[in-house]
Formats: C-alpha cells, sequence, structure tokens
C-alpha cells in the first residue's frame, strides 16, 4: 500500500472513537436500508410464487387482473379462442381460489386451491412423495409441503379433511420453489375437481396457460389475445406487472421508499458530520503537511481513502447483520418474506458510496483552503 | 549562498485598512550559516520566514533558493520543492498525536515516495541522532516538550534537507530546555552543506546563531542588521 494511503489507514484507526462512530453509522443505515428494500424484494418475490411455481410462458387473463391471487373468471369459449391462435402450441385452463379446509380436529383454516388442466397437468408440482396419478382418484388432492403445511396438520398420504363441505383426501406431497405471500397452504388438485367442489361464479377459468411454438410468435399471440379482450402476459411481463401493482398501487413501495431514504439520510448525516469533526481534529496536521511539502491532491487521496474505508466497512458490516436478521427471521418465522437481492446489495453499496463522497467533500473542503501559513501563525 | 531574498514586500488587507508587513527586505544566508532573524511581535518575522520557505507569496521581490527562483515555481512545483530542500520545525511542533514517533519523523519520506519499511528505517537512524531511540513506538503525546521539540527536528532532517526553518523553537519550552535544544542543533545538525534560519525572540539562545537579523516594522534593521555577525 502507498505509504501516504497507509498515513492516512492509521489516522483513521487510532481515532477509535470516532472511527467506531463513523463505521457503526454507516453499519446501522446500510442495515436499515438492506432490511426495507431486502423485505420489499421479498414480499414481490413471494407475491409471485404462482407464476413461478407454475412455470408457463404465457398467460391470458382479463385485463383488470394486477397479481396472480386475483384473478377474474374468464368464459370457457376464450379457452377455445387462443387454441385457434396461431403460433400458440397449446393452451390450457388454470384455476386459482381459495378454500376453507375444516380440519379433523374441528378447527377451520384457508387455503390456496390450484386446478391443473385434468389431460395435461400442465403446471404441476414436483412430486416428493406419492404419486402424480393419484391425482386423478376421487376427492385427490396434492399437498404442497412447504413452511405452511404445518397448518393443515402436517397430512400425511391418506389424510382426509374437508374443502368447502367437500371430502378431501391426500394422495401426494409435493415441493414448489417459492412458497406464496400470505402463509397460506397450498393444495393441487383437477381443474375439474376445483371447479366442481368451490363455489364459483359463472366463468370458471381463472387463467389460460398458453405455451406458444416459438418466442417470435408471442407477440402475435399477445395482439390476437387483445383483439379477444384480454391480456395475454408472458410470464416475466407478469411478474412485472405484479411487481408494478405492489410499488405503485399499494402505498407499500412508497413507505419502502420514504423508510429506505430516511435510513440513508441516518447513515449521511452520522457518516457527515462524525468525518468533518475527525478532518477538523487532524486539520493543522494536514496544514503542516501542505507547509512540508504535501500537494492538495495527495491530501484529497488520503481523506477519500479513509472515507472509503469507513464507508466500505460499514457496508460489508450493515450487510452482514441484515443478513443474519433475515436468516434468522427465515428459521424462526414460516414465510418470512425477505430477501437479499443483487439489486439491493448495488443500490445499498451506491447509497454508501454517496456518503463517501459527501463526508469526503466536506472534508476536502476544509483541507484544501487550509493554508499553510496558518500553521506558522498559529 | 543557500537563500537570496531581494526586495521582498509583502501587504495584507485592502487600502485603507492596508498593512505593510515587510518592505523591500533583503538578505542572503551561506552553508553553514545559522541565521537567526529576531525582533519583537509585529515586525515581520514569521511572514519573512514564510515567504523565503515557499510558502506566503510575496507582493513583491525574489526568493532564490539553491538557484531556484521559488516564486516562479507552479503551486505543486512549489510544494514539491519545499519537500526536497526545505526541513520545517514548527512552533506547536505540529506532530500527529496518532501516529507513533517514528512514523511522525518518517513523514517527509513517505511524502517523497520512499517505502515505507525504508522510510522507518532512516527515521529510526534520525531519532538515533536526537536521542530518542528508545521512545519510536510512543505516540508525541507522552514524550516532554524538548522530546517533542527533538522529533520535530528529527522529522525536519529526516530527508536531509539544504536548508532547516525553525519558528519560535523555544516558545514552548523552559529555558534550560531550550538552551540544550538549539545547543544540539547547532552541534549536531548544523554543518557546511546546510543553513539553518531560527525565527525567534528568546534572547536567551542568541549566543548561538553565527549571524542575527534584527527586524522592525518590516524593515531590516541597519546596524543590528543583515551584516551583524556574531
Amino acid at each position: 500500500m502507498n505509504g501516504l494511503l497507509r498515513i492516512a489507514l492509521k489516522l483513521l484507526l487510532n481515532d477509535k472513537g470516532k472511527f467506531a462512530t463513523l463505521v457503526i453509522g454507516i453499519t446501522f443505515s446500510v442495515f436499515l436500508m438492506m432490511q426495507m428494500t431486502s423485505m420489499f424484494s421479498g414480499i414481490l418475490y413471494q407475491s409471485a410464487a404462482n407464476i413461478v411455481n407454475v412455470g408457463a410462458k404465457m398467460w391470458v387473463m382479463d385485463p383488470a387482473v394486477q397479481t396472480p391471487q386475483n384473478s377474474i373468471p374468464m368464459p370457457d369459449y376464450v379457452l377455445d379462442a387462443v387454441r385457434s391462435i396461431p403460433g400458440v402450441k397449446f393452451a390450457v385452463p388454470f384455476y386459482v381460489g381459495a378454500g376453507l379446509v375444516k380440519l379433523n380436529d374441528g378447527t377451520y383454516q384457508s387455503a390456496t386451491i390450484i386446478g391443473l388442466d385434468d389431460a395435461s397437468l400442465f403446471g404441476r408440482p414436483a412430486i416428493i412423495s406419492g404419486n402424480i396419478l393419484d391425482i386423478y382418484k376421487n376427492n385427490a388432492f396434492i399437498m404442497v409441503k412447504d413452511a405452511n403445511y404445518a397448518k393443515l396438520g402436517s397430512p400425511k398420504i391418506g389424510t382426509s379433511f374437508e374443502i368447502n363441505d367437500h371430502r378431501a383426501v391426500v394422495v401426494a406431497l409435493a415441493h414448489t420453489s417459492v412458497p406464496g405471500l400470505f402463509g397460506l397452504p397450498t393444495l393441487y388438485t383437477t381443474y375439474n375437481r376445483a371447479t366442481q367442489d368451490l363455489p364459483s361464479t359463472r366463468y370458471l377459468i381463472s387463467y389460460i396457460l398458453v405455451q406458444p411454438k416459438s418466442t417470435q410468435d408471442i407477440a402475435a399471440i399477445e395482439r390476437q389475445v387483445k383483439n379477444l379482450g384480454y391480456l395475454a402476459l408472458t410470464d416475466q411481463q407478469f411478474v412485472a406487472r405484479n411487481d408494478q401493482y405492489y410499488e405503485f398501487q399499494t402505498g407499500m413501495g412508497t413507505n419502502i421508499l420514504i423508510m429506505t431514504l430516511i435510513s440513508f439520510l441516518v447513515g449521511l448525516s452520522i457518516a457527515g458530520e462524525t468525518f468533518y469533526m475527525f478532518v477538523l481534529d487532524n486539520l493543522e496536521h494536514f496544514g503542516a503537511l501542505k507547509a512540508i511539502g504535501a500537494k492538495s491532491g495527495e491530501l484529497i487521496q488520503m481523506i477519500v481513502f479513509q472515507s472509503l474505508v469507513v464507508g466500505f466497512l460499514g457496508f460489508g458490516f450493515g450487510v452482514l447483520l441484515s443478513s443474519t436478521m433475515i436468516a434468522i427471521g427465515k428459521m424462526r418465522i414460516a414465510n418470512y418474506a425477505a430477501m437479499v437481492t443483487y439489486e439491493n446489495l448495488f443500490l445499498a453499496l451506491i447509497m454508501v458510496l454517496v456518503i463517501s463522497v459527501f463526508s469526503s467533500y466536506i472534508g476536502i473542503r476544509k483541507v484544501i483552503r487550509i493554508d499553510p501559513f496558518d500553521v506558522f501563525r498559529g | 549562498m543557500i537563500l537570496t531574498a531581494t526586495k521582498i514586500s509583502k501587504s495584507f488587507g485592502e487600502a485603507p485598512n492596508q498593512t505593510y508587513a515587510l518592505r523591500e527586505v533583503s538578505f542572503a544566508v551561506d552553508f553553514g550559516e545559522m541565521l537567526y532573524i529576531v525582533g519583537p511581535s509585529g515586525s515581520g518575522k514569521t511572514t519573512l520566514l514564510s515567504i523565503i520557505s515557499g510558502i506566503l507569496r510575496p507582493d513583491d521581490g525574489d526568493v532564490v533558493v539553491k538557484d531556484t527562483d521559488i516564486w516562479k515555481l507552479g503551486s505543486d512545483a512549489l510544494a514539491g520543492f519545499r519537500l526536497q530542500t526545505i526541513g520545517f520545525v514548527f512552533q506547536d511542533y505540529h506532530l500527529f498525536p496518532r501516529l507513533t514517533t517514528l512514523e511522525n519523523v518518517a513523514i517527509p519520506l513517505i511524502l517523497r515516495r520512499e517505502p515505507w519499511e525504508k522510510s522507518l528505517a532512516e527515521a529510526r537512524k534520525t531519532l538515533q541522532i536526537v536521542g530518542l531511540a528508545e521512545k519510536e513506538s510512543l505516540p508525541p503525546y507522552k514524550l516532554s516538550g524538548g522530546e517533542q521539540q527533538r522529533v520535530a527536528i528529527a522529522r525536519a532532517i529526516v530527508a536531509q534537507p539544504d536548508l532547516l526553518i525553525f519558528d519560535e523553537p523555544t516558545a514552548s519550552l523552559d529555558g534550560e530546555t531550550g538552551r540544550k535544544i538549539v545547543a544540539f542543533v547547532k552541534e549536531h545538525i548544523l554543518n557546511e552543506r546546510r543553513a539553518i534560519i531560527i525565527v525567534t525572540h528568546d534572547s536567551r539562545i542568541y549566543e548561538y546563531a553565527t549571524r542575527i537579523i534584527r527586524m522592525e516594522d518590516g524593515r531590516i534593521v541597519p546596524g543590528a542588521g543583515a551584516d551583524h555577525e556574531k
């Protein structure tokens, strides 16, 4: 390491009080920013669970649908019309609804019921116990073994309960990659059984899952579906639509943004003020260095280096603390919606760099202005 | 000559509140000299010291140090020149309290981009010269005033400058310690390849000067001035 930077580092580390205040301030700020943004990322990710778990390339829906949880049923002819669009390899009906499960001990539990196309079972989950073909047996349901599995009494294969006053038997256990957002257990069955057993409106199809022949056909399919008065989205577009809903129409995004900005300002003020005091404490010494022969650029280099060191240390500790808290949360709370993403890390890093640049700037302004003649004047 | 100052003038402030700190001051310093600039407060000693050491730009006049007209240099070049040619001992020492004594002494070498270990090795040798080898790992605030002064001297000489500038070197010391320090400087630091300029108003150390310039009201006092030899 450059000797000057080594001196800068020693000046910083040996002022233990200010160094600790700087690092703790930035750590706290990064921790809060990471918690806020990770929580929001977790919510967005889990709210799109059905889209990810089903894995369909395209989804056809009512144009008013914003999120996969709130479907608006479509008439059967739409399915036929979609199947007749050139470029559609196949299209199947898909049902998503809520059922009220009465457990054997007499208690009730809401659950998400998913109805898969009877012929293809397209969108089925990965089976971890039992046989997928048992879904065709009478009253058969496949139970997803996730964080909410215990809410239905951790049923085994053969366990029965009532769903909306209809008998239901668990014939297999399955795994899905993303847990749902609202903490409800998930049960899969066939489309026909779901639409028969659960109370429904005149129209039955929640979504139509479409597999295009090729990616070049997607745009044409979207146009044709639009002509039918409905909306066709790719899975990515549906996830983005869901994200936009939570970001801009629930107030959640705005609140998270405000909290993140407040966290940023907390870090900025603590780090800015402490670093300013640190520079003030060393100002006369910087003046002496200038008199001895240090160039302004070298002093700027020292200050920027010091602010980057505390910035990166604070960033590292903040991310570590936040990740630890999220990991503990996930261990102790079923369905805990929080995840650290590269985007969150990048955002926090940018915020920390802004804090470092701001802190250095106010320090540099003082150091640049100091006149070595003042060192002689005393 | 190591230093020649010609008709240096300096004023502060704007008319009508302009104050003249120096009025056409000229003098020269030769190698091997220990020149004192003395005079009462406000006589222009510190201003003169700042100008001849390349820190404060004069309104008029030239300062030539080792054949270089220093005020014709750009700011970075002037900083580099100071680093290579001049060693400073400030009145308040200005040692970094967060660094060890050894690291404080090594600073001029580190500014010259010398390798870290080499800088420390040179600083260690210099601390031996000033008799503080055993205190190298202490921070300066754990040293006495006289020891801090010696550390400041070690920092000034570690890079072997040709010209040493002392600003009120005994101001923070008792009489006995002050005399010892200056005697030490004359005996061990001054040599025929170097000149030392000391600004002081402490008459107890005049006996160590090879020449004394007396200043009053921004001018060198004739008779007790530029050519007054001790």
